[in-house]
């Protein structure tokens, strides 16, 4: 089981997402994905649409400002 | 992208919601919308179906500038004005084609995935992308005219069939 990263802080709606997904596609099940993400959108929809999608959202997590950090395990 | 990609869902039995997209116009801010709305689905889960015709047949194609693609001289000469996904006009203001150069400077700046981003994450995302026969038929054009994701040629009956169960929009 390996933790891989992923800044979305700085992207905007659909990349969010998109590059959450892409991400998660490259991964082990197993594997854990650290996703930052700002507040609003990605925040209320990352988690959201991963436990949707059946993956195991371990942490969410705030880190400063406006940055959250969400665990996501495959 | 690097390795194998895998994009079932995750643990959950859930059953796959599913949308499908018409893609008409051509035009870049369309474009840009139908895209949009493409990987943002596809990202959350959605089964994502783009169904191009008539002018959408433009944002597939191989050749992204102005080229004389098609068979026939008038479908040549079509195909060379209407050009590929980089020459595609706004719906509104194009002013000779520099506005879709701004927009483009516009998202580079302000980090908004440009056109062409949206279109690569739509291969990356494995979205289903289909062209029409009719349209096809009409401006001379054939499969090999298009990018290699192209997964299949139909007609109505066959999009109405994988439409089925799903949201459909017409752009």
């Amino acid at each position: 089981m390996s933790t891989f990263k992923l800044d979305i802080t700085r992207e905007h709606c659909p990349m969010t997402f998109v590059k959450t997904k892409i991400e998660l596609s490259k991964l082990k099940s197993g594997d854990v994905l650290e996703v930052l993400l700002t507040e609003g959108e990605p925040l209320e929809n990352v988690p959201k649409s991963s436990r949707e999608q059946g993956f195991n959202v371990l942490e969410v997590s705030h880190v400063e400002g406006l940055v959250h950090k969400v665990l996501i395990q495959k | 992208m690097m390795g194998a990609t895998d994009f079932s869902l995750g643990k959950l039995p859930t059953e796959q919601k599913k949308l499908s997209l018409i893609s008409f116009s051509g035009e870049f801010d369309k474009l840009v919308a139908t895209f949009t709305l493409a990987t943002g689905a596809a990202a959350i889960g959605y089964e994502v179906n783009i169904f191009f015709t008539f002018w959408g047949l433009d944002a597939i194609k191989k050749k992204q500038g102005r080229a004389f693609v098609g068979k026939g001289f008038l479908p040549k000469l079509f195909g060379f004005f209407m050009g590929g996904l980089r020459s595609a006009p706004v719906s509104r203001l194009n002013f000779l084609g520099l506005s879709p150069k701004i927009f483009r400077y516009l998202m580079r700046k302000k980090n908004v995935a440009t056109l062409e981003e949206l279109v690569e994450a739509a291969k990356a995302l494995e979205i289903n992308l289909y062209a029409c026969e009719m349209a096809m038929h009409i401006l001379g054009l054939e499969k090999t005219d298009f990018i290699h994701e192209v997964k299949g040629v139909l007609g109505v009956a066959t999009f109405l069939e994988l439409s089925e169960g799903g949201r459909t929009i017409f752009i």
